[in-house]
């Protein structure tokens, strides 16, 4: 079989990663950051510890070329959904309009 | 030269379906059939996230307000419970993967046991919005969201939401309909993965899974890892974003 089979080392270290990630988010949500800069860290962390799940919990970093096309096309159709959603709210009342 | 040829080499494994060329192929089709269905899957919980997103950018004291209400505790456990029955998931696909099929059986059995736990706590969560009166409208009967907005001219009876400056009742109620919209259906991704991990282990037990063929463990670990993603990132916006205006 040409099947990867990740190491348990990996898993091992995976699963730590996640649990300091859900530590650090948790003490983030409570000091107050400037700005927006508490949504943006959580959601940084949110998508890092997202990402090392695909990688390798879901085996994607050894998969082949065909997986890879269809998790990016999960993003880039979310992508879509969000951006088009959001150029019509965010640009609500640009233009006046005189009815 | 071909020579005398075992029953393997001519009819291949015996879970070999007979439109696939070998184990390999078979193997792969599955796992990309389940990437296409999660990819259906991310699509579906979008739309919950788009809404979220839209009306927590219009009502931010509000959504800050009603989120102060959930128990970061248990929220955080949940976390903790998901992550690490993904982590025994995993191990179980491994332990498939190099025919360990003792440990494997004990790797699911702790899945399905994680993940009832998890579900215990958000029964529990459940619980506490339901004595408070934060069930959004009057799905339960007897028991509508804050019952002291339906009597004109009485004061509003705030059920522990402390409210921000700028937050409103109703707004409250909004953040309700979509935390108990999106828990709920992680939930019932939860039961429906419960469910087939329960069908894992009985064949497990039986013994039908080997290093050749373990492709039901690997795309049932995918979509288990799928859902723990989806609550990787409902548990900050849902229960933490929001924090620091009351703690700052």
């Amino acid at each position: 079989m040409s099947e990867h089979i990740v190491p348990v080392k990996i898993y091992i270290t995976i699963f730590l990663v996640l649990l300091v990630g859900t530590a650090l988010t948790v003490l983030a949500a409570f000091v107050n950051f400037p700005w927006q800069l508490n949504t943006i860290v959580a959601l940084t962390i949110a998508t890092v510890k997202a990402t090392f799940v695909v990688l390798y919990f879901m085996h994607v970093r050894y998969s082949s070329r065909l997986i890879w096309v269809i998790v990016a096309s999960a993003l880039f159709w979310m992508g879509i959904l969000f951006a088009l959603t959001f150029s019509d709210y965010w640009t609500r009342g640009w233009i006046p309009l005189n009815y | 030269m071909a020579t005398e040829a075992t029953t393997e080499e001519i009819h291949g494994h015996r879970s070999l379906q007979h439109h696939f060329e070998n184990m390999e192929q078979q193997r792969e089709a599955g796992t990309l059939g389940m990437w296409v269905f999660l990819v259906t899957e991310l699509m579906f919980f979008g739309g919950m996230f788009l809404a979220y997103t839209l009306y927590r950018t219009a009502y931010p004291t509000s959504f800050a307000s009603a989120s102060n209400h959930l128990d970061i505790t248990l929220g955080a456990v949940n976390t903790g419970v998901l992550v690490l029955s993904s982590f025994t998931m995993a191990m179980a696909v491994y332990f498939t993967q190099v025919g360990k099929s003792r440990p494997q059986v004990l790797c699911l059995i702790l899945t399905l046991l994680l993940g009832l736990t998890f579900l215990g706590i958000k029964a529990v969560e459940y619980h506490d919005k339901y004595e408070d009166h934060l069930i959004p409208g009057r799905l339960i009967p007897g028991n509508p969201f804050n019952p002291a907005l339906q009597e004109e001219g009485q004061p509003i009876d705030h059920h522990k939401l402390h409210l921000l400056p700028g937050a409103t009742v109703p707004q409250v109620e909004l953040f309700y309909w979509i935390y108990f919209a999106m828990t709920g259906m992680h939930a019932l991704h939860m039961i429906i993965g419960a469910g087939l991990l329960t069908f894992l282990i009985i064949f497990s037990m039986k013994g039908r899974y080997d290093p050749e063929y373990h492709s039901p463990v690997e795309v049932v670990g995918l979509y288990w890892h799928f859902v723990d993603i989806i609550w990787i990132f409902l548990f900050p916006l849902l229960y933490l974003l929001g924090r620091h205006f009351e703690h700052g």
